[in-house]
């Protein structure tokens, strides 16, 4: 049996989890290769926070593999890669792990999979889209100040005894800084969120007999086999 | 040579020694940086973890601005080289995104090819300035001092860069060089955690633990380092990791660039080693012949 032929009908809800998972690992240069995974273990093995993990890198590629991205969509572990990229330099099939864990997260965020921990991690990205938007540059004082402000108000009051030192060393900016282009920035960024929701839109556009792994381009699988 | 300085947020103020140092021994070296006028935050990693097109044309930005400049950017922070370096990967491999991030761009009037190259100061300074130069400036012998030399992620990897994935070896060539003992440190490319200090608190002090055990077990009197984040979660948590683990941590952090700087005889002032939290030990100081306590 082909690996292509294994899931033939899957629920509506995997069937579109699927496939935008796969639009996202198609933007990834290599991404196909998560077909040659062979399920040897090396990434869990050079993951340094794998030990903290509901579900290994090696399983993840099994669970997308059996149709269950629902599980994955759910875990912790695609919250808590830290883009290390050790087990993506170690993969003896070549497949690009961490960025295949990128687009489980953006999948997660689109599809609005955030519970627990995940909820934070949005709330950190989601703030530093903004000081990017407001500033231009990372204000650090304004995104941990806001973060805390968010998820937890004792974490907050706890950071000012750091705070303190590293403004004794003169190491903190109290006010953030505008750059001069702040409006030409912002108009590539409108620009860039268009796009983005240009391509969801397509995106959307699903076949509901979508199976497997097609579409992600036969012609580079058959590079691949001719390696 | 002429480099494309893009220091990066954190180099601005809360990192600032690696921004002075590197700064200071370009400048003993002969080699000119010219910032990259009104560049703007590379997006990092967990912007790019999240929000492709946006991340690719914000950092892409930064890109077209040097490419103007028809020079090689030079960028400290392993974050920013590694986002500007996988911004170059992306574009120079999937035509739509390249379009797309110029349709972006274009609203700036700026386009850009995807030639830029991006260098790491540990790269020029090895591989374009050269050690033998280097050594010919050299003011002060390091002495034996004994250091860790950390890597950290984001320079060796993803991609094969300028030093090998599992054991890079240009920071130990370096110092070995200006008179310092390397330790065994197998931690040299282990992860400190990065933002998962922020939002995984438990698991980042984990591993800073385990970094900073490893360097103190072995010898260590201190840490070098060439990332903005590896330097602050090994600098700025010891305290609470002696308090969690029963340690008693209390090593330096110097990015390579302040060690190689006293070694050059620059003024450790100049080199913004005032800065750190964890106070130079009596060796140290007595490189710099002054305590910054």
């Amino acid at each position: 049996m082909k690996v292509d032929e294994i899931p033939e009908k899957l629920a509506k809800k995997e069937s579109e989890l699927r496939y935008a998972f796969l639009e996202q690992v198609k933007a990834i240069p290599g991404g196909e290769k998560i077909k040659a995974c062979i399920q040897c273990g090396t990434c869990t093995g050079s993951c340094p926070v794998s030990y903290t993990m509901d579900i290994s890198p090696r399983e993840l590629i099994a669970l997308f593999r059996a149709g269950d991205m629902a599980t994955i969509m759910n875990s912790r572990t695609i919250w808590i890669c830290a883009s290390c990229y050790s087990c993506q330099t170690r993969c003896p099939s070549g497949i690009k792990i961490t960025d295949i864990v990128y687009a489980l997260k953006r999948t997660a965020m689109e599809k609005n999979y955030l519970s627990g921990k995940a909820k934070h991690v949005q709330i950190l990205a989601n703030l530093f889209i903004q000081n990017l938007m407001s500033y231009g540059r990372l204000h650090e004082g304004t995104l941990i100040r806001k973060f805390y402000t968010k998820t937890s108000i004792g974490k907050l009051f706890k950071m000012i005894p750091l705070g303190r030192i590293m403004y004794k060393k003169n190491r903190v900016a109290i006010l953030p800084k505008k750059i001069k282009a702040y409006e030409s920035l912002s108009n590539i960024i409108k620009k860039a969120q268009e796009i983005e929701l240009r391509i969801a839109k397509e995106r959307l556009e699903y076949s509901p007999e979508f199976v497997g792994y097609k579409g992600l381009g036969e012609m580079q699988l058959e590079s691949r086999k001719g390696e | 040579m002429k480099y494309a300085y893009y220091p990066g947020c954190s180099l601005e103020k809360t990192q600032r020694g690696y921004d002075e140092s590197v700064r200071e021994i370009f400048k003993i070296l002969d080699q000119e940086l010219v910032e990259i006028d009104d560049w703007n935050c590379c997006g990092a990693t967990i912007y790019m973890s999240v929000k492709e097109t946006v991340s690719l044309a914000v950092s892409s930005r930064n890109l077209a601005l040097a490419e103007k400049m028809n020079m090689e950017i030079l960028a400290p922070c392993s974050s920013c080289y590694t986002v500007l370096s996988k911004t170059n990967r992306i574009l120079n491999s999937i035509p739509e995104m390249h379009k797309d991030v110029n349709e972006a761009l274009s609203e700036a009037g700026l386009s850009y090819s995807g030639k830029t190259k991006i260098r790491h100061p540990l790269d020029v300074l090895m591989n374009d300035v050269g050690i033998e130069t280097i050594i010919s400036k050299i003011k002060k012998n390091l002495n034996g001092l004994k250091i860790a030399p950390y890597y950290g992620c984001q320079i060796v990897r993803p991609e094969k860069g300028f030093d090998d994935f599992e054991n890079p070896i240009l920071l130990d060539q370096m110092f070995k060089k200006c008179g310092a003992e390397i330790i065994y440190y197998p931690m040299k490319v282990r992860c400190c955690g990065g933002m998962l200090m922020t939002t995984f608190e438990e698991t980042a002090l984990k591993l800073n633990k385990e970094l900073l055990s490893c360097a103190v077990e072995n010898g260590a009197e201190a840490i070098v380092t060439t990332c903005p984040l590896c330097h602050f979660n090994l600098e700025a948590y010891q305290g609470k990791i002696n308090e969690l683990y029963n340690t008693n941590c209390n090593i330096p952090i110097l990015y390579f660039t302040q060690l190689l700087g006293i070694a050059l005889g620059i003024d450790g002032k100049k080199l913004g080693i005032d800065g750190s939290f964890i106070p130079m030990t009596q060796k140290i100081s007595s490189l710099m012949e002054v305590q910054y306590a």
